[in-house]
């Protein structure tokens, strides 16, 4: 089986969605000849013509305000904006319309839109590329959100969301593009390629959207963590020894709270992880839920490590960013909780 | 030393407000048939005088002259006649029934209703408008039953849309009439996309983009423009200038720019003015923009130049803002009595008939409204299911919404 980084298991996933199915198009800004800022989309053009593969104005709500147009008329627009820092001119095409249309004309017109986005820091981007703004998308009734953490879910969520009836808004970690980041940013980088999950199918495969995957069993607490994050928990895990639970949650909404439930029930602890700021953000909907459906089994409070409530700064880019470090200090005090 | 006078901030303000005498000395108004009609193949900069004139077909004698006479037989014109007649006595029952509390919320369409029913006319059959709420005509001059409309309204157990939306924010596929969002301007760029989407998958098809003066202002109206114009995509983008944006009179929006038309040109977008009271001009000028748009020579837009006689809606009251007899000193006059004066002086019409067919007109939304008061009120009657809630959110019913749609015991 074919290996592949992130950027080339989501080209892949592009490629074969174009080719089964003549509605599916592709555009955003320099997606079209050059391929896209991090190179998602190259040969794309070439292969489908510009008719299925073309560039747009630097028009966020131009670009979804399009795509929604087209999604109504019958075609299945996955659209790029260029950072999900950039998304905000969109927003409300994104929360007003693509995500009630079905809703507001009872079926009579859908949106079957993807609108894929990098997300997350780790680059040294700065306030405007680097920001998180999954909670901004989980809020929204209407809305898909799937942050894949490796190349195999990549393609396969992507196909599944391109395939899926609904607007998905689809967050790809900027820093797993091209290799597992798990925080420790003064190593050398590592490649995809020694990862088992960059084994990628060449041909059609989809990745069920709304279920969640557990990358390490352990019984003495479970880590609720989703794209990069994924890779810091089994580094902070592997650091600290102690025996956790981490589980990738692939889809924010639909969420799998089974899974959830059933694995904090076992272990009675849970820590919430994730990159975007603390206040309001999906992890605090993680904790409510955990406390609502496992409040009995819990021998300590639901814990949060994230990002700071500040702009993601440049310079200071470690000391914002959740790593292992973070972490497994949160692992060592929750565990000692009685 | 400094000599500079301090500057000065710029507020526009109408030519008059209430207590004051109207003022319409600044609205040019060219002749009746003064005006040439290009072929559709025109180069957009030849005629860029048309985006700061007025095409006019009928004059104050209610004949039609020039070269937009459109090639409307007079059953079609009687048609269209009646078409505005329906929308107006619609427009009463159903401002009256909110006072009586059937409904929270009307927009009438009283002094614009040229507008959408001749756009209509001049459409294709499955072409797609993304209207906003004040072009009812598209779907009552392509006989959408006034019973569902009723029923949207009333939000009521056959409201078509279960309840959830505004009243007047319809949806119709199969009429080619876009789910209204209340959001303003929106619906501008996603014409485009549905346009462009046309183009891509080599259809015939085309769509009609609406919005009003004020929402121009909208940034997705400049998106619209710059992704219609890039892509040279098969849309009309029509402006409708009934001169109020709820009390916010139409200079705030288009600034220093001559006309709202004129918003195109930067673009290369071909930019016509329209007398939006004038049935036949309105017809010629919407036929001329959807057969470019047809023959692939991409978009259109059109200013409409009218003028909205009632309030924005139930919400609002006029003599607030504006001097309260402004709309009788419009000068592009009423577009009901423009065309009925014109098919009288065409002797294909008369007081007469005229009489009979509001009375015909009056039975018919009595009738219609009866059978939709039926199926309930929004206070009273048949209401949607709580279930309808839930619904629709997704094509299937994840997991978080089943536990709260349990919750309510629905």
């Amino acid at each position: 089986m074919p290996r592949m980084t992130m950027i080339e298991a989501i080209r892949s996933a592009l490629d074969v969605s174009m080719l089964r199915d003549d509605n599916v198009v592709v555009y955003g800004e320099d997606v079209g000849f050059f391929g896209g800022v991090f190179r998602c989309t190259q040969g794309l053009q070439q292969k489908y013509g510009v008719s299925r593969c073309f560039d747009a104005p630097i028009s966020e709500s131009g670009i979804v305000g399009t795509a929604i147009g087209m999604a109504a008329y019958g075609l299945r627009p996955c659209v790029e904006i260029q950072f999900a820092d950039y998304m905000y001119p969109a927003y409300d095409q994104i929360v007003s319309e693509a995500a009630r249309l079905r809703y507001r004309s009872s079926g009579d017109f859908t949106c079957p839109l993807v609108i894929r986005m990098p997300t997350g820091g780790g680059i040294f981007g700065g306030q405007t590329h680097s920001q998180s703004p999954e909670a901004l998308f989980t809020h929204v009734a209407g809305l898909k959100t799937v942050v894949p953490s490796n190349p195999y879910d990549a393609k396969g969520l992507l196909i599944a969301a391109i395939e899926d009836p609904d607007p998905v808004i689809f967050l790809e970690p900027k820093r797993l593009y091209n290799g597992p980041f798990d925080g420790h940013h003064d190593r050398p980088v590592t490649a995809w390629s020694k990862h088992e999950l960059s084994e990628v199918p060449e041909g059609h495969y989809t990745t069920p959207l709304g279920k969640a995957v557990t990358r390490r069993q352990g019984e003495a607490v479970t880590i609720l963590a989703y794209g990069t994050m994924v890779h810091v928990a089994l580094a902070a895990v592997e650091e600290t020894g102690v025996d956790a639970e981490v589980i990738d949650l692939r889809t924010l909404i639909p969420l799998d709270l089974e899974t959830i439930a059933a694995s904090v029930a076992r272990t009675g602890r849970c820590i919430v992880l994730h990159e975007a700021t603390l206040t309001s953000g999906f992890g605090a909907e993680l904790a409510a839920l955990v406390q609502e459906h496992c409040f009995y089994h819990l021998e300590a409070p639901v814990m949060r490590v994230t990002g700071w409530d500040t702009p993601y700064p440049h310079a200071q880019e470690w000391d914002y960013f959740p790593g292992p470090a973070r972490l497994g200090q949160a692992l060592r005090d929750l565990v000692e909780v009685r | 030393m400094n000599t500079l006078t301090p500057l000065r901030f710029h507020v526009p303000e109408p030519a008059s407000r209430p207590g004051g005498k109207p003022d319409f000395s600044g609205v040019a108004i060219p002749k009746a048939g003064s005006i040439r009609r290009p072929p559709v193949e025109v180069a957009p900069e030849e005629i860029r005088d048309l985006a700061y004139s007025i095409i006019r077909v009928l004059n104050h004698e209610g004949q039609a002259i020039g070269p937009w006479v459109p090639d409307l037989t007079q059953d079609e014109l009687v048609a269209g006649l009646r078409h505005m007649m329906t929308l107006r006595t619609f427009d009463a029952r159903m401002q009256m029934a909110q006072r009586q509390g059937k409904t929270s919320f009307y927009m009438q369409h009283t002094g614009e209703e040229a507008v959408s029913c001749a756009f209509r006319i001049a459409l294709g059959p499955n072409d797609m408008n993304f209207p906003t709420y004040r072009q009812a005509g598209l779907l009552i001059a392509h006989d959408y039953p006034l019973v569902d409309m009723m029923c949207q309204i009333y939000s009521n157990e056959h409201d078509p849309l279960k309840g959830r939306q505004l009243p007047v924010m319809y949806s119709s596929k199969k009429h080619g009439f876009f789910s209204i969002s209340g959001n303003l301007a929106t619906q501008f760029v996603q014409a485009v996309g549905w346009a462009m989407a046309s183009a891509i998958k080599r259809d015939n098809r085309i769509a009609a983009a609406w919005i009003g003066d004020g929402s121009t202002a909208e940034s997705d109206f400049h998106a619209a423009l710059v992704f219609a114009s890039t892509y040279k995509a098969p849309v009309v983008l029509n402006v409708v200038n009934n001169q109020w944006a709820i009390s916010t009179f139409q200079g705030i929006a288009r600034g220093g720019s001559g006309t709202f038309a004129a918003r195109g040109l930067g673009f290369g977008i071909p930019a016509l003015r329209v007398d939006g009271n004038d049935y036949l001009a309105t017809y010629a000028v919407a036929k001329w923009a959807i057969e470019r748009a047809r023959l692939n020579l991409g978009p259109t837009l059109i200013e409409y130049v009218t003028y909205r006689a009632g309030a924005h809606s139930t919400s609002d009251d006029p003599s607030a803002y504006r001097p309260k007899h402004e709309s009788e000193e419009w000068p592009l006059g009423d577009p009901v009595i423009r065309l009925k004066q014109h098919l009288i002086a065409a002797g294909a019409w008369s007081e007469g008939r005229h009489k009979q067919t509001e009375a015909e007109i009056l039975a018919t939304v009595i009738a219609a409204q009866k059978e939709a008061e039926a199926f309930g009120t929004l206070h009273s009657g048949g209401k949607p299911s709580a279930r309808d809630i839930f619904e629709d959110v997704y094509a299937e019913l994840p997991p978080h919404l089943r536990r709260q749609r349990q919750q309510i015991g629905v």
